[in-house]
């Protein structure tokens, strides 16, 4: 008698059962929409039990109040009010009510601020909370081509939690590579989830959200010119990017593509638009708002490379095609978040928790959209 | 009635071992006495070995194992020598080719695809011996070489995308990494760079033979299933000695769709369509990025491309209006 045989047999059939059970399936209810012209074959498909459940766990919460926008100035009123200063008094402590439910709900004021003293610095959060207003209005007020009318708070990246669910840090996959001869992967062919566990260049955020590695690959021509040096990697990172925005928004690749032509512009949704914008947006955010900031967060708030936790699309989309089911938040805060108040950055080099009672505005302000500090890509287009 | 309606052969042939004729001078002994496997039996023939490796069968079994293990080493090492990852991610290691900036270099860094050079090496010294062990094993039994030069279409495919398109780019970060899913990501992204394969007319050619190939054989086999209680298995004697079987088959075809081939011609239908759909997809290959560096374009200069209707005329392209890329 033959043992192996029907050993053999039962292995296979247990690894088959394994795959087949173990995927992560969408089941049906399967929903297709179609968003291109008849018979493109462009349709977005939504699992109907996973968008309803999205849907009804990424609900806005309401203002407290409608604040009154009569009355004294912040900065008359209270000390060190650096950013919010002509914002009423009223207006001034909703939007401080606000951002406690948006972003410390359970540890409450104190998680900024020093309680016996609310104007000092000495709490490193209530810095990086000054810098995020900042940055919020910014995103209103120059990046409308991106957020649109819809805007964002606080709450589209926080939800609720000190830190944004879905941040990123530098850094390779757990185990890194041995090291020494062997083991050359080309920052790919692991199991990466920022690009939707697929096996694509695990470095994409840094490549394309903290510097500005070229994108395009295509020719514009149909026959090769020699000017596009792009190669078969370099589509691959740019897929990986891709697949990290397809999975951020919970969308597949003809959102924003026809994908019989990827490159042309001409047969693309708008959303394609909207997106392109939204990457140099998240760029901004990573270097001009967020990596600034390395000094001033503890070591714990820290990714394990030392850099500070960043943006990248899932951070506001949290799976979701529109953040917030596509609804505004912004009624009740046109005055404090939609525009920009003062764009002054003081030096966080020479901030010390627990000792800098005051971190005073620079004389540096943010020029213009920023751009990466150091490019490895600057001549590349 | 029911004794060919099975799934898996109803007839097995028991009776000595047959060892094979005897062999030429020269040639090495054949390997194991042979026996005899019931479970094959129900597949095939029951009959397992012997086997004819000889020097050459030999050395390609060895580079082959050389090239497996360094493969695995790599992808092992790719995950810090963690043995429950490498089994976890192993549908999602490789060991990839070098990058652009080493271009042909013969052997760049180890830890810079200087592997994958190496292991390519061998993987392709051990497909080509065992090329040349199937064309002699043929020439021993007297027969034709169609498998060995239908294999070579197939090791044509093989060298196009991994030595001779990246010789004629000038680049090995060109050929394919050696693992599961790279190697599928790397075809996705080939495709996207030249702009959609799909307009390749060469990609489609092999996609027609690739298919067609299918369709020859499930209309081959159902037809001779379908008249084996007539001897229709016995294919070659029904070439110069048509019996019922042959006739009925040929008669089922001309009432169906009004030409059939023959007992000869269908399995000369069958090799050309096999063998054309490496040789057409390989041309394919060679052609994008040497030839052609974009497809889709290609197919709108040449009218292949069914024009759409815009439906959103103001989408434009944002660099175009003072954006970075």
């Amino acid at each position: 008698m033959r043992l192996w045989i029907p050993f053999a047999a039962g292995a296979g059939a247990l690894l088959t059962i394994a795959s087949i059970v173990g995927a992560d399936w969408d089941l049906p209810p399967v929903e297709t929409v179609g968003v291109g012209y008849p018979g493109s074959g462009m349709v977005l498909v939504q699992d109907v039990e996973e968008s309803a459940a999205l849907a009804a766990a990424n609900v806005p919460p309401p203002s407290p109040y409608t604040p009154d926008p009569e009355g004294e100035r912040a900065s008359e009123f209270y000390e060190n009010v650096q950013v919010l200063g002509d914002l009423s008094v009223d207006e001034f402590n909703h939007l401080m009510a606000s951002i406690t439910e948006w972003v410390s709900p359970e540890q409450g004021c104190a998680y900024c601020h020093d309680i016996e003293n609310l104007a000092s610095d000495t709490v490193y959060t209530k810095v990086v909370a000054r810098r995020m207003i900042q940055m919020n209005q910014t995103v209103n007020a120059d990046w409308t081509d991106h957020v649109g009318q819809a805007g964002v708070t606080c709450y589209t990246c926080h939800r609720g939690n000190p830190v944004p669910e879905n941040a990123w840090s530098t850094g390779a996959p757990e185990p890194a590579p041995a090291g020494g001869m062997a083991g050359y992967t080309g920052s790919q062919n692991r199991v990466a989830e920022v690009t939707a566990y697929s096996s694509l260049p695990h470095e994409a955020l840094e490549a394309y959200l903290l510097e500005d590695r070229p994108i395009r690959v295509h020719s514009s021509t149909a026959l090769p010119t020699g000017e596009n040096q792009a190669d078969i990697k370099d589509t691959e990172w740019t897929w990986a990017l891709m697949m990290h925005m397809s999975r951020g928004l919970g969308v597949n690749c003809t959102a924003c593509h026809n994908s019989r032509a990827f490159n042309d512009w001409d047969e693309s949704p708008p959303q394609r638009v909207t997106a392109w914008h939204g990457i140099r947006m998240v760029r901004e955010i990573n270097n001009a708002y967020l990596t600034g900031l390395a000094p001033v967060f503890p070591d714990n708030r820290l990714g394990p490379e030392g850099d500070v936790l960043k943006a990248n699309c899932a951070t506001c989309h949290n799976g979701q095609l529109k953040p917030l089911n596509g609804v505004s938040m912004l009624e009740d805060y046109v005055n404090s978040l939609t525009r920009k108040i003062s764009t002054e950055v003081p030096d966080f080099e020479s901030y010390r928790p627990g000792e800098t009672e005051l971190l005073a505005p620079g004389s540096t302000s943010d020029a213009g959209p920023a751009r990466p500090a150091a490019s490895s890509y600057a001549a590349a287009e | 009635m029911r004794e060919y309606q099975n799934i898996f052969t109803a007839v097995q042939l028991r009776g000595p071992i047959e060892p094979g004729i005897p062999l030429p001078a020269g040639d090495s002994p054949r390997t194991g006495q042979g026996g005899v496997e019931y479970w094959f039996g129900k597949i095939g023939n029951a009959q397992v070995g012997p086997i004819y490796l000889g020097f050459i069968g030999t050395i390609s079994i060895v580079c082959g194992t050389i090239a497996f293990v360094i493969i695995g080493l790599n992808m092992w090492a790719s995950v810090g020598w963690d043995p429950i990852q490498f089994v976890r991610q192993l549908f999602w290691l490789a060991l990839e080719p070098p990058p652009a900036e080493y271009g042909l270099e013969i052997l760049p860094p180890l830890q810079e695809g200087g592997w994958w050079l190496i292991a390519g090496f061998f993987l392709t010294t051990s497909v080509i011996l065992w090329w040349v062990r199937m064309y002699r094993r043929a020439r021993a039994l007297e027969m034709g070489t169609h498998v060995a030069w239908a294999f070579a279409s197939a090791i044509f495919l093989f060298l196009s995308l991994g030595f001779i398109r990246p010789l004629l780019m000038g680049s090995w970060a060109e050929a394919v990494p050696f693992g599961i899913f790279p190697h599928l990501d790397w075809t996705a992204a080939f495709s996207i760079r030249y702009g959609n394969l799909y307009y390749n007319p060469f990609h489609a050619l092999s996609i027609v033979f690739l298919y067609g190939s299918v369709l020859l054989f499930a209309m081959h086999g159902a037809t001779i299933l379908a008249v084996s209680r007539y001897g229709g298995e016995r294919e070659i004697e029904q070439i110069v000695d048509r019996g019922t079987a042959s006739e009925r088959a040929a008669l089922f075809w001309r009432w169906t769709m009004g030409f059939n081939a023959t007992m000869e011609s269908i399995h000369r239908w069958a090799w050309w369509f096999a063998v054309l759909t490496p040789l057409t997809g390989a041309i394919g290959i060679l052609l994008s990025g040497t030839v052609v560096d974009n497809w889709y374009l290609w197919g709108i200069k040449h009218g292949i491309v069914p024009p759409a209707p815009d439906l959103w005329p103001d989408v434009a392209d944002p660099a175009l209006s003072g954006g970075t890329q």
